[in-house]
Formats: C-alpha cells, sequence, structure tokens
C-alpha cells in the first residue's frame, strides 16, 4: 500500500484526471500549491514595479493505492501531465503504514479499494 | 453685428440639447469599460486582464480611427455606401451644428464616437480566451471604419437605407447587427479556444457579470436617450423605453429559466438586461411604451433559443455576441416595421398602424447589414491572419492570456515574487516554458 504524492501543472489537471478515469483508478484529493520545479522564472510588470515570479501555480495529486495499483497510477499520472518542458512535476511514492475507511472502519487494502457500486 | 453673430449660434445651438449630449457621450463612454468588466467575468480567471484589455484596447484605436477617418466615411457626404474624406482628421468638425442639428458638429462627433468604440469592444466577445491581443488590436482599427463606419453611414450618415426610410433609432444596424454577425463571422476564422467541447469552461465571477450588466443599462440610457440629439420627444421616448423593455425582457427570461431548469440564474438575468436593451435601441424613439414592453418580452424567445443552441455546435462564439446583439439587434429592426407609430415618433407608421413599405424597408436592413458584416469581417481576418497568426498557441492558452500577453495576473498574490531593482530586467523577454 503506498501513497502516491504527484505535482502537477495546473492547465495539465484535467488531462490527469482523464487519463486517472481510465486507469480506474478512484479515490483521489486534488488541491491548489505554489511550487518551483527549476522552470524559468516569469517576469510581470505592474507600473514601475517589476517582479520575477519564482513560484508558480501547480496541482497536488494524492492517491492512496494498493501495490498492484501503484505502476497503473503513475502511468496514468505521466500520460496526463507531460508536455516535455521543464516544470512538468514529480511524482513522490511513499510506503502507507495504515489507512481506514471512516464510513465503515475497511482497514488498508479493503480500505484503499474503490466501493463498486454496480 | 457682433449681436446679430451671437444670435445666429444661439438660435442654431441649443444649449439644452447640448448640455444632455455633454451627459450622454460620457455615459456611452462608461459602457465599454462596462462591457469589459461584464466580459471579463464570463471567461476563466486566467483570462481576465486579457478580456478587459480587449474592450480598452478599442478604446484606443477604434477611438484614434474614427478621429482620423472613420467619423468622415461615416457621416460625410459620398455616396449612398460609404461619406466622404471631407471630415478627415476631423477638418470642418467644430461648434456649428450640422445641418438639420441643435448641437455642435464637434459634440455629435464626439458622442458617435463613443458608439464606435463599443461596437468594435462587443465584437471582442466572440475571440476571448485566445486571439493574441497584437492581432486583435489590428482587427479593431481596421473594423471600425471597414464596418462599423459603413454600416453607420448606411443608417445614420445619410446611405442608402436611411435615405429609403429605414429607422433605426440608436444602431440596431451598425452597433448590434453588425458586432453580432461580425462576431459570428470573427468565431469562425480565430477558431475554438483549445478547450472547447472538452472541458467545462465557466464563468470565473458573476458578480463581475451582473454589476458590467447594471453599468451598461446605466450608459444605455445615454446611448438611446442620447439618440434623438436633443432633449425632445424622441429621447425622452428613448430613454424611458430603455427603462421599460429590459424589465419585461427580465420577466420572461426568469420564466425561460424557470421552465428550462427551474431556477432563475443570475448570468441569465445579466444577459436579459443587455438582450432588452439591445432590442430598444433601434426602436426606441419609434414605438409606444407598451409596444416596447411587449418587443422587450418577446425579445427574450430567440436570443434565448439561440444561447441554449449555440454552445452544442462547434462553433466558439464565445459569448453570444450573436444572440444577445445580432439576434436581438434583428428582432427590434422589424419590429419597428410592425409597431412603429407616427403619433410618437412624429416620423412613420409601421404595418400594424397601415404601412408596410416601412416593415420591407426595415427587413432589407435586416439582411443588408448582418450579409455586409459577416463578409467584410471573415475576408478582413483571412487577411490579417495572412500578415500575422490570429491565435495563441495551445501552450499559450493552457497558461492563460494575461500572463502571456500582458505579464500580469488579475488575481496576483505576490508569493514567490522577488522584486527587480535593475533596469536591465526591463529588457529580459517574458521567460515562459516554450511548448
Amino acid at each position: 500500500m503506498k501513497l502516491v504524492i504527484a505535482i502537477v501543472r495546473p492547465e495539465k489537471a484535467n488531462d490527469v484526471l482523464e487519463a486517472l478515469y481510465r486507469a480506474e483508478v478512484r479515490g483521489i484529493s486534488m488541491s491548489r500549491i505554489q511550487g518551483h520545479g527549476g522552470e524559468l522564472d516569469r517576469v510581470e510588470t505592474y507600473r514601475g514595479t517589476t517582479v520575477k515570479v519564482e513560484l508558480s501555480e501547480k496541482v497536488r495529486f494524492e492517491i492512496a493505492v494498493s501495490d498492484a495499483f501503484v505502476k497503473p497510477t503513475i502511468d496514468a499520472l505521466r500520460a496526463g501531465a507531460r508536455t516535455g518542458e521543464v516544470g512538468d512535476g514529480k511524482i513522490f511514492v511513499v510506503p502507507l503504514e495504515q489507512a481506514v475507511r471512516i464510513r465503515t472502519g475497511e482497514t488498508d487494502a479493503g480500505a484503499v479499494t474503490p466501493v463498486d457500486d454496480a | 453685428m457682433s449681436f446679430a453673430a451671437t444670435t445666429t449660434v444661439a438660435a442654431a445651438v441649443n444649449a439644452g440639447d447640448t448640455a444632455w449630449m455633454l451627459i450622454a457621450t460620457a455615459l456611452v463612454l462608461m459602457m465599454t469599460p462596462a462591457l469589459g468588466l461584464f466580459y471579463a467575468g464570463l471567461v476563466r480567471s486566467k483570462n481576465t486582464l486579457n478580456t478587459f484589455m480587449m474592450s480598452v484596447g478599442a478604446i484606443a484605436v477604434a477611438g484614434v480611427m474614427w478621429a482620423l477617418v472613420g467619423y468622415s466615411l461615416a457621416f460625410d457626404q459620398g455616396n449612398g455606401f460609404v461619406g466622404g474624406l471631407g471630415h478627415a482628421l476631423l477638418r470642418g468638425v467644430g461648434f456649428a451644428p450640422r445641418p438639420g442639428g441643435t448641437i455642435p458638429q464637434l459634440l455629435f462627433m464626439a458622442f458617435q464616437a463613443t458608439f464606435c468604440i463599443i461596437t468594435v469592444a462587443l465584437v471582442s466577445g466572440a475571440v476571448v480566451e485566445r486571439m493574441r491581443f497584437g492581432a486583435f488590436l489590428v482587427f479593431a482599427a481596421l473594423w471600425s471604419v471597414l464596418v462599423y463606419a459603413v454600416l453607420a453611414h448606411w443608417a445614420f450618415g445619410g446611405g442608402w437605407l436611411q435615405a429609403h426610410g429605414t429607422l433605426d433609432f440608436a444602431g440596431g444596424v451598425p452597433v448590434e447587427m453588425g458586432s453580432g454577425f461580425s462576431a459570428l463571422a470573427a468565431a469562425l476564422v480565430v477558431g475554438a479556444r483549445k478547450d472547447y467541447g472538452r472541458q467545462a469552461l465557466l464563468p470565473h465571477n458573476a458578480v463581475y457579470v451582473l454589476l458590467g450588466a447594471g453599468l451598461l443599462w446605466f450608459g444605455w440610457f445615454g446611448f438611446n436617450g442620447g439618440s434623438g440629439f436633443s432633449t425632445g420627444h424622441s429621447s425622452v421616448l428613448a430613454f424611458t423605453n430603455t427603462l421599460l423593455t429590459p424589465m419585461c425582457t427580465l420577466v420572461v427570461w426568469f420564466a425561460l429559466d424557470l421552465i428550462r431548469g427551474r431556477r432563475v440564474t443570475a448570468i441569465g438575468a445579466a444577459t436579459a438586461i443587455i438582450v432588452g436593451c439591445v432590442v430598444i435601441t433601434p426602436a426606441g424613439g419609434y414605438v409606444s411604451p407598451p409596444w416596447a414592453m411587449a418587443i422587450g418580452a418577446f425579445a427574450a424567445l430567440p436570443s434565448y433559443a439561440i444561447i441554449m443552441w449555440r454552445p452544442r455546435t462547434r462553433v466558439d462564439e464565445t459569448l453570444d455576441v450573436l444572440a444577445a446583439h445580432g439576434m436581438a439587434g434583428f428582432t427590434g429592426i422589424l419590429f419597428i416595421g410592425l409597431v412603429a407609430e407616427r403619433s410618437w415618433n412624429g416620423v412613420s407608421n409601421g404595418l400594424l398602424y397601415g404601412n408596410a413599405k416601412q416593415l420591407a424597408w426595415q427587413a432589407i436592413a435586416a439582411l443588408a447589414g448582418p450579409a455586409y458584416a459577416f463578409t467584410v469581417t471573415f475576408v478582413l481576418l483571412r487577411v490579417i491572419g495572412l500578415v500575422a497568426p490570429l491565435r495563441a498557441t495551445d501552450h499559450e492558452q493552457a497558461l492563460g492570456m494575461d500572463v502571456v500577453q500582458h505579464g500580469e495576473e488579475a488575481y496576483a498574490s505576490g508569493d514567490g515574487a522577488i522584486l527587480v531593482s535593475t533596469e536591465a530586467a526591463l529588457d529580459a523577454p517574458v521567460l515562459v516554458a516554450q511548448p
């Protein structure tokens, strides 16, 4: 069981969601963050004030998956988020000690496996 | 002798009329930033400034072109199609009124300039979120002369429509249908936004939209109320109809929203205000107040239908200029031919009051204006497209037009912004990752 954290470009967030959906990865958190991944700085000018904006808008996905789902999740994230330019983002996979589904009390793999509605 | 000269001028220029037209001109100029606010609320937050700047850009380039040649081509004596160049660079435009007028021609020119400006700004609604700013400015400058000035000549400047008796009080042909059908052509040539039809592209601030619509309505009292060029009956009638008509459009729009989705929407209400103001623009000074209310109620139907239908097509006429302006202007122009009343306007009756010829000339205007606007806009943008790209790249659209085209953000947080103190940095290119 792993926690997959991906930091991607905001303009690619929709493509990532689509790719994750196609890979049948469910159970996603997403947040807007500010980050810097080594891309070129942006210059903005407001009247006489010129600034170099080092932090760019990024979107962070957090996805808890069972081991079998780690690779499909990473593949989907890369497929959705990649433009080939500096600043496409990173994927971090970290071990996950425990997961609990609040509604049922299920733990670990049971908790991160989506409920089949059908 | 000096006494005689003074009385001559006093007899020609009316102080009350001039006072009202000074105010009306300022009211109409305010409509363009109001439109910028209205449009900015309807786009995604990353395109807020670019969308607003298209309206500001229209003030700049269309206003300058108007003073250089546009006013002359619209209002100087020429042929039926276009005016002459006698007033180019505002030659001969001074304190004396035009023939039959009671306000200085200089003020008349200024009032008409604000019409040209907002019409150009209206067209921008079709191409927001992807058209390059430089290309838009070039388009705006040329369009204001090739399309607006010509249509204004037809309807207001003694051109063929006016000569044959087509009635257009405040610009159903040049302003509303001119912008609406040009918008359709512009959307077709520039093409859809990168994400159109794939992602939900939602308005980012409905309050801007409502505030923009409210300010537009306020300004419209100058637009329609000023188009009588006096404080006389036609101005009072148009002013009052500008109050009554959008109210009725709002009520019907509410009903249509309720029927369709069981909820009355705020952005729908803002749209209804525009549609109501547009439909009474051509008809304001020619129809009775009860008929103005009926026209306002009816006008909701075709415009609402187009707004529902258009997003199901592949035509990304983004902010529905065709529905709100083209269609409502068309409705207003035709209704003059049906319900104009000489007892109210002192000029002509419509079909219901026994004058079928009026309807015929309204119908001709309702076909000729859109045909000219669509065709010339289509060709003009194709030609500009040969010289410079019209569209931002997909990558630039993804980043947002504000940062790419203007190097600013509407909602800059300042987080991570480092002050650059050296002058050298001003010359540095805007550094964004290339696709």
